[in-house]
């Protein structure tokens, strides 16, 4: 019984974590709208600036990495 | 790892994570670090794919290149261009190393495509330790070449200097998460796309499911091809990225 309520925890608590997820997904979305924002306004400079766009879009996915690694920790190590 | 993962939901059987499992090839006893893995094949696959691209597609070195030469030039000239851009000229004395962690990469994701394969860089040892190593070896290169200047990293002289100190120690907490989330990244990423394949394939087994579950894994397949660029492309150039904080430290 007692191993039940800490598994069910740890469902609970990697579901929790998978919030984390979506919230680094909203991050990433702002990084690439923006860039396709300013990247049609002028689009001459757009090819340039993919790099700055990947090296922006990965820190913004950095934190959702930290959230799933809490949740697979939680899974399977916990 | 597999058997607290499987879901029993109405008679289908899901076991998305069986096929990280590393397995010795010949026989099957407890493994060493010296035992030949499905991981250790597929590794070695990588390798002998960036041979066979690099060595034997340039080995006419001709002036009109064959098509595998052409490939080889294309991503040669690609990531020289990176390394350049993003760590600046005197980044270029690296780019062996960045251009050798791109190609193993690149093929071990592309490799891990094919069906039954095994996909080594979704195991995070794989992947920890490739960045590990930049790591380490970026942080070494720092220190050699600029000393205890090096340091200035952390201190950000845009900001005022009240919130300085503050600053330098969000930067240094974030400069040791560094090989986590460069590891964490590649391996969940490959880890997250390949077992959401296995759901989807398993949704076949309900009959009036099949057409939508084979279609449905038609469309991750693709999404997967551009993921396994992607993310070898992100993991090489966030390492170009330390290697530009690591010669030029001072913001």
């Amino acid at each position: 019984m007692e191993g039940d309520i800490s598994q069910m925890g740890q469902f609970i608590g990697a579901g929790l974590a998978a919030i984390g997820s979506g919230a680094a997904a909203i991050g990433v979305g702002h990084v690439a709208g923006n860039f396709l924002a300013g990247a049609l306004r002028n689009p001459s400079a757009a090819g340039g600036q993919t790099a700055t766009l990947f090296i922006g879009i990965a820190f913004a996915e950095a934190l959702g990495i930290f959230a799933f690694l809490v949740a697979l920790l939680l899974m399977f190590a916990v | 790892m597999a058997d607290e993962a499987t879901s029993e939901g109405g008679g289908l059987s899901f076991h998305p994570l069986d096929q990280f499992i590393v397995k010795p090839l010949f026989g099957d006893g407890p493994i060493h670090w010296y035992t030949v893995t499905n991981s250790t094949l597929w590794l070695a696959l990588a390798v002998l794919s960036v041979v066979g691209l690099l060595v034997l597609g340039t080995r006419g070195r001709a002036i009109v290149p064959s098509r595998l030469q052409s490939v080889a030039e294309l991503v040669y000239g690609f990531i020289y261009k990176m390394v350049e851009d993003v760590s600046g000229k005197d980044g270029v004395k690296y780019f062996p190393y960045v251009f050798t962690v791109f190609l193993f990469i690149f093929f071990a994701n592309f490799l891990a495509l094919i069906p039954m394969s095994f996909s080594p860089t979704s195991q995070f040892a794989v992947t920890g330790f490739l960045a590990l190593a930049v790591f380490i070896s970026v942080t070494t290169l720092g220190l050699v070449k600029h000393g205890l200047g090096f340091l200035s990293l952390f201190w950000v002289t845009a900001a005022p200097l009240a919130v300085r100190p503050i600053l330098a120690a969000i930067e240094f907490i974030l400069y040791w998460v560094r090989p986590v989330s460069h590891s964490v990244r590649l391996a969940g990423a490959i880890l997250a796309g390949h077992a959401l394949l296995k759901v989807f394939a398993g949704f076949a087994q309900l009959a009036p499911a099949a057409p939508l579950a084979i279609l449905g894994v038609l469309a991750i397949y693709a999404l997967e091809v551009l993921v396994a660029a992607i993310q070898a492309y992100v993991f090489t150039i966030l390492t170009c990225v330390y290697l530009k904080d690591a010669l030029h430290p001072h913001h």
